[in-house]
C-alpha cells in the first residue's frame, strides 16, 4: 500500500498536478508519525503509512494556516477516511476550493493511540468508524470494501455514561476538568475546522472571552469553542490529542454530535453539498423547551 | 361653563394620577428587599415582538417584578449563546431569551435558526453540568403582554426559589 502511494505521489508531482505531497514520515519517537512535506518526487519515499498515523492532515488545508495559495498552489494530501471528513466540511463551508487540492484517501483498517497503549486500544473515533475506505477524496489508495455510511452517533462509553449522571456530578468533573486548562488554545490550533482568521477568544473590544486562565475564562473559553463546533465536528479528536494538560474535550464534542444527529438528523462530513445543520431550519424543528 | 372651569383647573399631577391609576390591577407596594437576597434576570429579547409585548404590559400597567434587566436586540438571531455565558458571568442568577412565535419573524427565518442554535447550546448547558432551571426560552408576540408578564414573573419566582447561581458565581475570577 505504501508502494502504491508513493507511486501515485510520484505520478502526481512529476505530472505537475500537485506541488506538493502532503503526507505521514517517519517521527523521532517510534510511537508517531510526523507530517511530511514532499515537493521532489525523488522524495516520495519519505512517505509512509501504518497504523501510527494517528494525526489528522487535514488541517493544513485550513486557511488559518496560509499554506494554500501562499506557499503552495496545488497541495495533494493524504487523508484517512475520518480525516476526508474534515476536508468535506471546509468545502462545505466554502473554507476550500475543492478544484484546488488533490484529495488522496488512504485505506485504513484502524489506528492506535500515540503513547504506550495496551494491545489492541483504539482511539474512539475508530470503535465507530465507517469510512475504513475513505469517500469524497479523488484517489484511493489501497482495496478495503466502502461501509454504509452511519447515519446515527453513538457516543462513547465514557461520553454515554457521564450524560447519564446527575447535573451536580456533572458539573463537578467539568469543574475539575477546565480548573486545569491553561488557555494555551493547542485545541484551537489542532482543529482543522476552527477556521476563523480571528478567533473571538482573541477579540478584546469587545472582550467577549476573558483571556486569564482563571475558572471563569477557562468556562467561557471551552463553552464557546464546543459550541462553535456544533454540527461541524467530525470527531477526529484532534482537540484532545493536542490538549497538554487532558481536559476529555472530545466528551464535549460526542454529546454535541449525538444532539445534532438526533435533533437534526444530521452527521458531518458525509457530503459536501449539505448545509451544515446550524447554517439552516426545519420549520418542525422540536421546540418542546419554549415557552 | 362649569365643565369647562373644572378641565382647566385640574393641576398637570392630578391629571397624571388621574391617567396612571386606571384600576386594570391593584398596584402592590414593591416589598422591602433591604437585606433579603433578590435575583438578578437578564433577558435578551427581540425588538419587533417580544419587545413589544414587553412595551404593551406598560402601557396597559400591568406590573411584573422588577428584577428583570431587558437587553434588546434586533432579532432573536441576533442573540448569540456568548450574550448568554457573558449575563452569568457578570452575576446574572437567571437568564431568559425571547423572541418572535415561529412564523413570526420580522427577518422571515431568524428565530428558526434560533431555535437550533437554543437546542444545541441549551444540551450543551446541561451536559457541563449548568442548570437549565437558569437559563429559559420562549416565544412573546408584540400582542403578548400578559404572557410576558407571566414569563417573566414565573422565571424570576423559579430562579428565587433556586437562590443565588453558585455554580457560576464560585468560580475564580
Amino acid at each position: 500500500m505504501e508502494k502504491e502511494l508513493r507511486e501515485l505521489a510520484k505520478k502526481l508531482l512529476e505530472s505537475g498536478e500537485a506541488d506538493v505531497v502532503i503526507g505521514y514520515g517517519r517521527h523521532h519517537d517510534e510511537r508517531r508519525r510526523a507530517p511530511v512535506f514532499v515537493t521532489d518526487p525523488a522524495d516520495v519515499e519519505k512517505l509512509i503509512f501504518d497504523e501510527r498515523c494517528l494525526n489528522n492532515l487535514a488541517g493544513y488545508l485550513n486557511k488559518r494556516y496560509k499554506l494554500l495559495g501562499a506557499e503552495f498552489s496545488k497541495p495533494a494530501v493524504v487523508l484517512k477516511g475520518c480525516d476526508a471528513k474534515a476536508a468535506v466540511g471546509l468545502i462545505q463551508e466554502a473554507q476550500l476550493d475543492p478544484g484546488k487540492v488533490t484529495l488522496i484517501g488512504v485505506c485504513c483498517e484502524g489506528v492506535v493511540p500515540d503513547y504506550d497503549s495496551a494491545d489492541g486500544e483504539r482511539p474512539f473515533k475508530c470503535e465507530i468508524c465507517d469510512v475504513h475506505r475513505p469517500r469524497n477524496t479523488a484517489h484511493v489508495v489501497g482495496d478495503l470494501p466502502e461501509a454504509p455510511a452511519l447515519t446515527e452517533y453513538r457516543p462513547s462509553e465514557r461520553a454515554a455514561e457521564l450524560a447519564g449522571k446527575s447535573r451536580e456530578e456533572r458539573y463537578a468533573f467539568w469543574r475539575e476538568a477546565f480548573s486545569k486548562c491553561i488557555r494555551c488554545y493547542a485545541c484551537r490550533a489542532a482543529c482543522p475546522l476552527c477556521s476563523c482568521e480571528r478567533c473571538i477568544a482573541d477579540s478584546n473590544q469587545p472582550q467577549w472571552v476573558p483571556t486569564s486562565g482563571h475558572e471563569l475564562g477557562n468556562w467561557s473559553w471551552n463553552i464557546v469553542r464546543a459550541f462553535h463546533l456544533a454540527g461541524r465536528c467530525i470527531g477526529c479528536g484532534e482537540c484532545q490529542r493536542a490538549c497538554p494538560v487532558g481536559i476529555p474535550l472530545d466528551l464535549l464534542n460526542q454529546h454535541l454530535r449525538r444532539v445534532v444527529a438526533d435533533r437534526f438528523g444530521y452527521v458531518a462530513g458525509l457530503d459536501p453539498e449539505a448545509r451544515p445543520p446550524l447554517t439552516t431550519y426545519n420549520e418542525k424543528d422540536a421546540e418542546e423547551f419554549i415557552r | 361653563m362649569a365643565e369647562k372651569e373644572a378641565l382647566t383647573t385640574k393641576t398637570a399631577d392630578e391629571l397624571v394620577a388621574e391617567q396612571t391609576s386606571t384600576p386594570l390591577e391593584k398596584m402592590e407596594e414593591p416589598e422591602p428587599s433591604e437585606g433579603k437576597w433578590e435575583p438578578r434576570i437578564v433577558a435578551f429579547v427581540c425588538n419587533w415582538c417580544t419587545y413589544l409585548g414587553m412595551d404593551l404590559a406598560g402601557t396597559s400597567r400591568m406590573k411584573y417584578q422588577p428584577n428583570v434587566r431587558v437587553i434588546k436586540l434586533p432579532c432573536s438571531a441576533r442573540i448569540d449563546p456568548l450574550f448568554v455565558i457573558k449575563a452569568f458571568e457578570n452575576g446574572a442568577d437567571g437568564v431568559l431569551v425571547s423572541g418572535c412565535h415561529p412564523g413570526d419573524c420580522h427577518y422571515n427565518t431568524g428565530n428558526y435558526h434560533a431555535r437550533r442554535r437554543w437546542t444545541v447550546f441549551r444540551e450543551l448547558f446541561s451536559f457541563l453540568g449548568l442548570d437549565l432551571q437558569r437559563l429559559q426560552f420562549s416565544w412573546v408576540s408584540a400582542a403578548e403582554g400578559v404572557k410576558w408578564v407571566k414569563v417573566i414573573n414565573e422565571v424570576t419566582d423559579k430562579v428565587r426559589e433556586l437562590g443565588p447561581n453558585t455554580d457560576y458565581h464560585n468560580l475564580s475570577r
